[in-house]
């Protein structure tokens, strides 16, 4: 704890940082992902690992604001990206071919389902919590796994293809073009982020901090905290299922795996490993996790032993992450 | 004493099993007193305090904040009636600044805190009620540093500061001098007079510390194996023999 106790914090990092260093962050980081494409291929990547780095930044995000901002340890959140995932994929396969229209039932089943769970689990702290959210994830495996006619079981759902976007005069073709579908959804996931900045630094985001810094305290400044843990949980699951209904058009596919606890588990790897208290560590931790992913995994098959070696070091060496390490380097 | 109370504590016992930890106190203490609870360790002050507080409900008993009944109410609902408390060991936001953990009460208190978003105006007033308070507890120097780095004293000061921010009619200060050397006991007592004396909050505190007591407080309520020893002005409760047999006597 000592070590960490003389770390800045990232408000406080930020603030000696300055505004113009941030602002300059910020820059790069759009610039970055703004020419992806154009430099993904100097590296080995491709639009679509690009893409998936994007959709798995976002859910890890998205947990982060549970973990990170709340201090409260959700182990399942893959539950509420699958459930996005099948949402999404669902909708298109039966309802209609619209994109958005996917998108938006696909969020509002995660969202919607998650918020009811988190209603159940508002009490619990620490493991129980964790032990209560891998439970439900795996409740919703085992039923996507099990309810063939529907899901498509083990095989997953297939059979549905995202749809073109036909704004009025114009139409963009998301659904033949790779890269087009990239800016489509760099374009909803600055729109999701955004959001998401504005509810962790409003009153009802300090609060948050303030629940996981200290609960005794929080409770008796009057701020009622199973009541905001419930809602910072149910802001985490529609960001999260928003998120799963992008893979399921990323890959025109959904499969039980988007719900099970090892994705969890990676979505808790990419946030720790990229740096929780650190509002862009999880779209940082996301990023390496994906690449390596792709690069190790097309080299031996042992791919997750390798990664498992990587986050122990990032855990033992930089306890506050990969960004946490780089801000506070840059802030001395 | 004048005027109605702005607490009243009635015949207040908790047994925790068979364990009796406070037996039927009483106290009333006016609006605009400092009243000062002592006793020995283990003589229930602690337990007193927190089934005031809301921390737990009292087995038998009866609690009113400025006449209304109080007993059962939550921790919530009993900051919402304007009841802030600070805790023997601090608590506070170790790892934000002394700014933000104000920050925070001062939003708690104005009603904000379920918004997502406030107005230019809304902040600005947020940030002068954060700096009036930081200068009213003597923090403005270490504004923007971490909570958790900062003096044993300097932290207890941030903890009066955000129980302050409540606005509250009535504030209770679990040993608020606890583990603190001579200087720094001399600063958190010195902030509490001030409080007292200058902007007239009616203050309920524990304190081991006899010279604090005897400096501070308007009344004295001894607590003796979780009943009522003595209640008085402290010169009644220096000439008390009773209290002088039971503590002051063995203690210091």
């Amino acid at each position: 704890m000592s070590g960490h106790a003389t770390e800045a914090p990232p408000v406080a990092a930020a603030a000696a940082g300055g505004l113009p260093r941030r602002l300059a962050g910020l820059a790069v980081l759009w610039l970055v992902l703004a020419t992806a494409p154009l430099w993904m291929p100097l590296i080995g990547g491709y639009d679509a690992l690009a893409t998936r780095v994007l959709v798995l930044g976002l859910v890890a995000m998205s947990f982060n604001i549970v973990l990170g901002f709340t201090g409260q340890m959700s182990f399942g959140h893959a539950a509420y990206f699958g459930l996005g995932a099948y949402g999404a994929g669902l909708t298109l396969k039966f309802i209609a071919a619209s994109t958005p229209l996917a998108l938006l039932f696909g969020t509002l089943l995660g969202g919607v389902l998650g918020t009811l769970f988190g209603l159940l689990i508002v009490r619990r702290r620490g493991v129980y919590f964790a032990m209560v959210t891998i439970a439900f994830g795996q409740v919703c495996f085992y039923v996507a796994y099990k309810w063939n006619d529907l899901t498509g079981g083990y095989d997953g759902l297939r059979g549905f293809q995202r749809a073109p976007l036909h704004l009025g005069l114009a139409t963009i073709d998301i659904a033949a073009s790779s890269r087009v579908f990239y800016y489509f959804v760099l374009v909803i996931f600055a729109l999701a982020v955004g959001a998401m900045a504005l509810v962790l630094r409003s009153p009802f985001g300090r609060t948050l901090l303030a629940i996981r810094e200290n609960e005794r305290r929080a409770r008796f400044l009057g701020i009622p905290v199973e009541r905001h843990i419930w809602l910072a949980f149910s802001v985490s699951c529609f960001f999260a299922a928003l998120a799963g209904s992008l893979y399921a058009l990323l890959n025109n596919f959904a499969d039980p795996l988007a719900l099970h606890y090892t994705l969890s588990g990676e979505i808790v790897i990419m946030t720790v490993m990229g740096g929780m208290r650190a509002f862009w560590g999880p779209l940082l931790g996301a990023a390496v996790f994906v690449v390596l992913q792709d690069y190790v995994s097309s080299m031996t098959e042992n791919w997750m032993s390798i990664i498992g070696i990587i986050f122990m070091l990032v855990v033992l060496f930089f306890p506050r992450g990969l960004l946490g390490f780089m801000q506070r380097r840059d802030a001395r | 004493m004048s005027g109605s109370a702005m607490l009243e504590v009635r015949d207040l016992s908790k047994h925790f099993g068979n364990l009796r930890a406070v037996q039927g106190v009483s106290m009333t203490v006016a609006h605009g007193e400092l009243r000062a609870i002592i006793g020995p360790n283990g003589a229930g002050k602690t337990t007193f305090f927190n089934m005031i507080s809301g921390f737990f409900p009292p087995t038998q008993g009866e609690i009113l904040l400025d006449g209304q009944a109080i007993t059962r109410a939550s921790v919530t609902e009993r900051v919402g009636m304007g009841m802030a408390r600070t805790f023997q060991i601090t608590e506070i936001f170790p790892e934000l600044s002394v700014r933000e953990n104000l920050r925070i009460a001062v939003e708690a208190q104005a009603g904000m805190m379920r918004r997502f978003w406030a107005s230019r105006s809304e902040a600005a007033a947020v940030a002068a009620e954060t700096d009036r308070l930081l200068a009213q507890t003597g923090l403005t120097p270490s504004a923007d540093r971490l909570v958790g780095e900062l003096s044993h004293g300097d932290q207890r000061a941030a903890e009066i500061a955000m129980a302050l921010a409540l606005k509250p009619r009535l504030l209770l200060l679990d040993e608020p001098t606890a583990g603190m050397g001579e200087h720094e006991t001399y600063q958190v007592a010195s902030l509490i007079r001030r409080l007292h004396k200058q902007s007239n909050y009616t203050i309920v505190l524990i304190e081991h510390d006899m010279r604090v007591v005897f400096n501070l407080a308007d009344r004295i309520t001894v607590l003796e194996q979780g009943a009522m020893l003595a209640d008085g002005t402290p010169g009644e409760i220096a000439a008390n023999p009773a209290v002088q047999a039971a503590y002051l006597g063995s203690a210091e």
